[in-house]
Formats: C-alpha cells, sequence, structure tokens
C-alpha cells in the first residue's frame, strides 16, 4: 500500500471515511423535580457541534484540542460507541450512523480502536494470548485452536513481543507493552482503520517513541488508515498527514500537518502552537494567551473562542462563524480570516 | 558553585523496606541549589525524581526512609529533624507544589480560609491582615475579582485557577525553596503555558529558589537555569539546561532528547531506546542504563561510573571517564 503523500488533492484518493455535520450532544439536566423546584430550563452539553471532515485511506488525520472539546467523543462517534444526535458516518459510502447491532457486527471487525490507558483496557484476569485472541474467536477468523496459536504468535511478533509472552498476564508487562498488546489485539481483526485515542500520553517520552514507530511501521505494512486523538502537538505533527484542530465541541481549522504548522490560519491554532515549549532554546519568551476554555454547557455566541481572541469583533460575538475552504484546500472557521483582519504570519507575536 | 548554596543534598539514599528485600529509590545522589536558582529535576516514571523531591521536605512516606546521606539547608541539617521541627520549617522556607491542584487542597474549606490559616501558623498575622495579605496573593497569581473568590471553594475553581491557587498558598510566607512536583502535568497545554509564565515571573520577583520536578522537558528547557537527568534512582547527568539540551553527554540524556517529537523536525522515524527503566527490584550491575545502551564496554557491566566533570556539565558514563583517561 503506498503512502499518501502530504498534500495530495483529496479528488485523487478514494476517501473511506466521510464525516457530515456530525453531532452528539449529551443532556447533563438536574432531574425532573429539581429542574420542577429551581425553574431551570434542560441543560445540553453539546459535546460534539457539526463537523465535517474526510480520511482518505491511508491516510492518518488528527484531531487536536484541549480537554472538553468534543475530540474523543468524536473517536467514540466513529467506532459506534455513541450514537450521534445529527450527521452522518459514511464508511465506504455507506452510513454507518443509522445501522444497528447486527448491521454493524461485520464493520466492528475493520474499525478498531486503541485506547488511552493500557492499564484499563487489558482484562486483568486474561492471559495475553487470550486477549489478543478474543477478536479472532468472535469475528470467526480463526476457528482451530493450532491456528488461533499460530496467529497470536504472528500478531505478538508484529508489536515486537515474543510468542512466550502470550502466556503471561497484563500486569507483568510494563505501560509501554501492554499498549503493545493493545495494538496487537486490535490488529488481530485484520481492520482497515484504526482510532487512537491518545496512544501515548499515558506513557513516557522514550516509550512513547517506540510507540509512534511501530505505529508508522505498522501503518506501511497493512496499508492501515487512522484517525488519531491527541492533544500533544509535536506528536500530532509528527505523526500526521492532515491535523483537524477542534475547540469546543466544533472544528475551527482542517489543514495538510505542514501547512498547519508552518502557516496556521485561525488564531486558536496559532495560540496552541505558541503554547508548545521550545526546546531549541531560542530564550524567547512565550507569551501565554489569556482565558482559559468556557464552560461547554454554556458557550460564549458567535464564535465560541472570541473571549480569548485577540481579533475579535462584533461580528465575532454575535455571528457562527461557517467554515470557508481556501485555495489550498485547508479549511478555516473565522471571521477574521475570511476578512482578512488576521494578518498571515507563523505564530502570533506578543499578541 | 559562587557562595553558600541554598539547599545541599550530599549521597542521599532512600530506601523502601519490603518483604522481598530493600528498594532503592533514590540511589547515592549529591546536588546543590543556589539561592534564587531554579533546578530542573527529570526523568521517566520510576527514576525517582519526586522521592527526591519529598526526602527534601521531609514526605517521604513510610515505609519509605532517608538511609543514607544529609540534606542541609543554608547549612544546617534538616534531614535529622524532629516531626514538629521539620512542620516549621515546610511551609516558612520550603514550600510546596503538587501535580493535581484538587488534592492539595482541602474541599472543605475556602480558599481564603486555607491561606489564612497557612499565613497564621507561620507569621504573628491579625485575622483581618492575613486575609488582606490573602486577596493580594490572589491578585498577584492571576486570580480575577480575588475579594470574590477568596470565600469560594476548591470546587468552584477550574484546573489551572486551582493551580494558581496551590501556588498562592506554596508562596504566601516567602520561602527560600519550592519544591515543585509537576505542577503543569495535569493542565492543558495552552493554561500549561500560563503556569510556567506565572511560575517563573513570581520566583524572579521573591528570589525563590525552586527545585523542578517534571517528565517534560519542554517545561525544562523553559523553565531552569541547570538540570539533572535522572535514571533508575542516579543522577545520569547535572548541568546548565543549554548544555544538557543541545550537547547532551550521557547516552541516555541523547536517547532521550532524540525520542521527543519536535515541530520542526518533520515526519521521520524518532530516535528510539530500546526496552524500558529497569524495576527497582532488578537494578543491574554496574551502569543501571546498560542493557539499553549501545555503547557499553566491560566497565559499564561491572563498575558503577561515578559523576565526572565534562566542560561544564557532570555526568556518569564510563565512556566520558575514559575520554578524560586519554586527554
Amino acid at each position: 500500500m503506498p503512502d499518501a503523500p502530504i498534500g495530495a488533492s483529496t479528488e485523487s484518493r478514494e476517501g473511506v471515511m466521510r464525516v457530515q455535520g456530525l453531532a452528539r450532544y449529551f443532556d447533563v439536566s438536574p432531574p425532573l423535580l429539581n429542574r420542577l423546584i429551581e425553574r431551570q430550563p434542560r441543560q445540553i452539553l453539546k459535546a460534539v457541534d457539526g463537523i465535517d471532515f474526510e480520511i482518505a485511506k491511508g491516510e492518518t488525520f488528527s484531531l487536536v484540542g484541549e480537554s472538553g472539546c468534543g475530540k474523543s467523543t468524536v473517536a467514540r462517534l466513529i467506532v459506534g460507541l455513541y450514537k450521534p444526535t445529527a450527521g452522518s458516518i459514511e464508511f465506504e459510502g455507506r452510513d454507518i450512523a443509522g445501522l444497528t447491532r447486527v448491521e454493524m457486527a461485520p464493520l466492528r471487525r475493520r474499525l478498531q480502536m486503541i485506547f488511552q490507558d493500557p492499564y484499563a483496557s487489558l482484562n486483568p484476569r486474561w492471559r495475553v494470548r487470550d486477549i489478543v485472541a478474543e477478536p479472532l474467536r468472535a469475528f470467526g477468523l480463526e476457528t482451530t485452536s493450532a491456528g488461533i496459536e499460530r496467529r497470536v504468535g504472528e500478531l505478538l511478533s508484529f508489536v515486537k513481543l515474543a510468542a512466550a509472552d502470550g502466556a503471561k498476564y497484563p500486569h507483568e508487562f510494563s505501560g509501554g507493552q501492554r499498549q503493545r498488546i493493545s495494538i496487537a489485539r486490535a490488529l488481530a481483526s485484520q481492520p482497515d482503520f484504526l482510532v487512537c485515542d491518545e496512544p501515548t500520553s499515558a506513557l513516557d517520552v522514550s516509550v512513547q517513541a517506540q510507540i509512534l514507530n511501530l505505529m508508522k511501521d505498522l501503518q506501511r505494512e497493512f496499508g492501515l488508515t487512522y484517525l488519531f486523538i491527541s492533544h500533544n502537538l509535536a506528536v500530532v505533527s509528527h505523526v500526521s498527514d492532515r491535523v483537524g484542530v477542534m475547540y469546543l465541541g466544533r472544528l475551527v481549522e482542517v489543514a495538510p500537518a505542514k501547512t498547519l504548522f508552518t502557516a496556521p490560519r485561525h488564531p486558536y491554532t496559532r495560540m496552541l502552537l505558541d503554547t508548545i515549549p521550545d526546546l531549541s532554546m531560542s530564550g524567547r519568551d512565550r507569551t501565554p494567551v489569556a482565558g482559559e476554555v468556557p464552560n461547554p454547557i454554556t458557550p460564549p455566541p458567535g464564535c465560541t473562542f472570541h473571549p480569548r481572541c485577540p481579533f475579535a469583533t462584533d461580528r465575532c460575538r454575535a455571528e457562527v462563524p461557517m467554515p470557508i475552504t481556501t485555495a489550498d484546500g485547508s479549511i478555516v472557521t473565522c471571521h477574521g480570516v475570511e476578512e482578512g483582519r488576521v494578518p498571515e504570519g507563523p505564530v502570533m507575536a506578543g499578541a | 558553585m559562587a557562595g553558600n548554596p541554598l539547599l545541599e543534598v550530599r549521597n542521599l539514599r532512600v530506601e523502601f523496606p519490603t518483604r522481598r528485600g530493600i528498594l532503592t529509590a533514590v540511589d547515592d545522589i549529591s546536588l546543590h541549589i543556589d539561592p534564587g536558582e531554579v533546578l530542573g529535576v527529570v526523568g521517566e516514571s520510576g527514576a525517582g525524581k519526586s522521592m527526591t523531591g519529598a526526602a527534601i521536605i521531609g514526605l517521604l512516606e513510610p515505609p519509605g526512609r532517608i538511609a543514607d546521606g544529609e540534606i542541609l539547608l543554608e547549612g544546617r541539617r534538616i534531614d535529622n529533624l524532629p516531626y514538629e521541627q521539620m512542620r516549621r520549617i515546610r511551609g516558612r522556607e520550603i514550600g510546596a507544589i503538587f501535580q493535581d491542584p484538587l488534592t492539595s487542597l482541602n474541599p472543605l474549606y475556602s480558599v481564603g480560609e486555607q491561606l489564612v490559616e497557612t499565613i497564621q501558623t507561620h507569621t504573628d498575622m491579625s485575622h483581618s491582615q492575613a486575609l488582606a495579605r490573602a486577596i493580594e496573593l490572589l491578585a498577584e497569581v492571576g486570580i480575577p475579582a480575588p475579594e470574590r473568590r477568596v470565600e469560594h471553594y476548591p470546587h468552584q475553581f477550574s484546573g489551572g485557577m486551582r493551580q494558581r491557587v496551590v501556588i498562592a498558598l506554596a508562596l504566601c510566607v516567602n520561602p527560600k525553596l519550592i519544591i515543585a512536583d509537576e505542577p503543569t502535568t495535569a493542565l492543558d497545554v495552552s493554561i500549561q503555558a500560563q503556569i510556567i509564565a506565572l511560575l517563573k515571573r513570581l520566583c524572579r520577583e521573591h528570589g525563590t529558589a525552586v527545585m523542578l520536578v517534571t517528565h517534560d522537558m519542554g517545561v525544562i528547557a523553559e523553565t531552569a537555569d541547570r538540570v539533572a537527568v535522572m535514571y533508575a534512582g542516579r543522577i545520569a547527568e547535572i548541568g546548565p539546561v543549554r548544555q544538557v539540551i543541545q550537547n547532551p553527554k550521557h547516552p541516555y540524556t541523547v536517547g532521550l532528547m532524540g525520542s521527543i517529537p519536535s515541530i520542526d523536525q518533520g515526519d521521520g522515524r524518532l530516535t528510539q531506546i530500546e526496552g524500558a527503566m529497569p524495576r527497582l527490584t532488578a537494578i543491574p550491575q554496574g551502569c543501571a542504563f546498560n542493557p539499553r545502551c549501545t555503547l557499553t564496554m566491560d566497565r559499564c557491566f561491572r563498575e558503577r561510573p561515578d559523576l565526572v566533570q565534562v566542560e561544564e556539565t557532570r555526568v556518569s558514563c564510563w565512556h566520558h571517564d575514559k575520554e578524560l583517561a586519554h586527554a
């Protein structure tokens, strides 16, 4: 499977995952009686509020943003752990959002997920070989015990573990090795699409490097498509072909990784880039952006980023911006960029 | 070393007696912090960096104990003080900031009450004076409307704001040294940048020295003057931040720097250090890094290297010792 070159036009590639107008709301209201007595309205948390993106085969698409921006909700929507409130999720042209359990079953084999916490996502009472063999048994991919044993050994070798490790329990492994077991389990059903929700954020840097390198090797070998969720911009820039930046349930910018990290357009993207600690020791004093992410239950009107944005105008405070597609195919959701008020440039300088 | 160091740690060893024998979490480390200096202590989980911090403020959790070595604050030994005297030093002379701001604040008291209590414990201010000081401190750490916020409880603050309150608590009686253990790890990136900038500014203004314990080299690069890289309870390398980051000497530091993804570096492969840090029960003989090192010699498996001076850094690696011998 050839690697999709960065920045290649989307038309030339076979789109496998297409998300349109995807939204997921959670009702976080107090119980009915409290609402009646305290005369409070319902409270709706718009975790994901209408997002569109497309992921081509063999590509790594990343979603990045701060906690509470809805990135993990998107991951769970795509693998079918949540049902969307609105919008569609098309996998190879077929809307998977409305499928029943039975209809979804064959697709589950092809869509797998790697979770953040390698301690919580492996059953401590199962031996590693049973954990890795579970998808083989569940999907009926291997029926004989000899076949299962051979395949488990093969899967463990893909993630650089020994076949003999299959007889051990998860607690005998370090965090990085456990994440390798999770990856072996995800690969067992020969998926095409892997959703990786913060796969390395619980790991130490030297182990993180091992896992990121392994994931790249596996992608090349099996032609996998990744949806990579992370809050760590340096990791995202390292693994991604294209990146979507989320803020309070919406995508504020989608662009090829190179473009996004060298010429970010949206003020929020610039702010995020400015927060990356500088290892080159240039001595530049970062200008941390004031303010915090607002409460997602009562987001600000208009553009939700306006209270923290140095370029905000009355229009930003009143009108919700629509995504605009720029000449190079990137998408930016910002009135300022549309009106040309936001200056071009790599990073906000002392704004 | 110019003048007298504020804090000196000499040959510190921290042990945990267990049923299966004694675990050595911190093994013979020596370091010093000058007044007003920021010393970063960096390492992976289990390297002993938090244990070192806990030993200095006398908060090692039993059965952990200081088995050997001395800790001196302004030339006075503090590692063998009775509990009551150590309690006076904690807060008054050495402040602490921990990773999770929610667990370091008492949920049952307003932040004002907690600040006032701390201030009154260590000074002879009246309640109203202490309250005025508390409001002043909240303003100083950048909490909006401090007169109103002082009456609020920890759960009414966001994560970033709580960490600001914890910083205010640590600074309230102007300690000479602050031990900050992963102060920004639980926070979002944009908030992390705010907290680092705040900590840096306040320590500069108050002349407070900081021992900054973290796993994040980026935070160290932005904040610290010198850095100690820890591995398996030992110091692998200690020196000026710029030296250690741009010209690392110990093979572990070299690998560690290579494994950090960076924005400019593109999408090539990361340098990886094979394997993982040894468990405390199975630290290899000789240099603790020898199973993962690509440059090992016979000597690395037999003898434990001491710290040797190479340029401005001190490194514990036989390779550098050898180079010196040939020079």
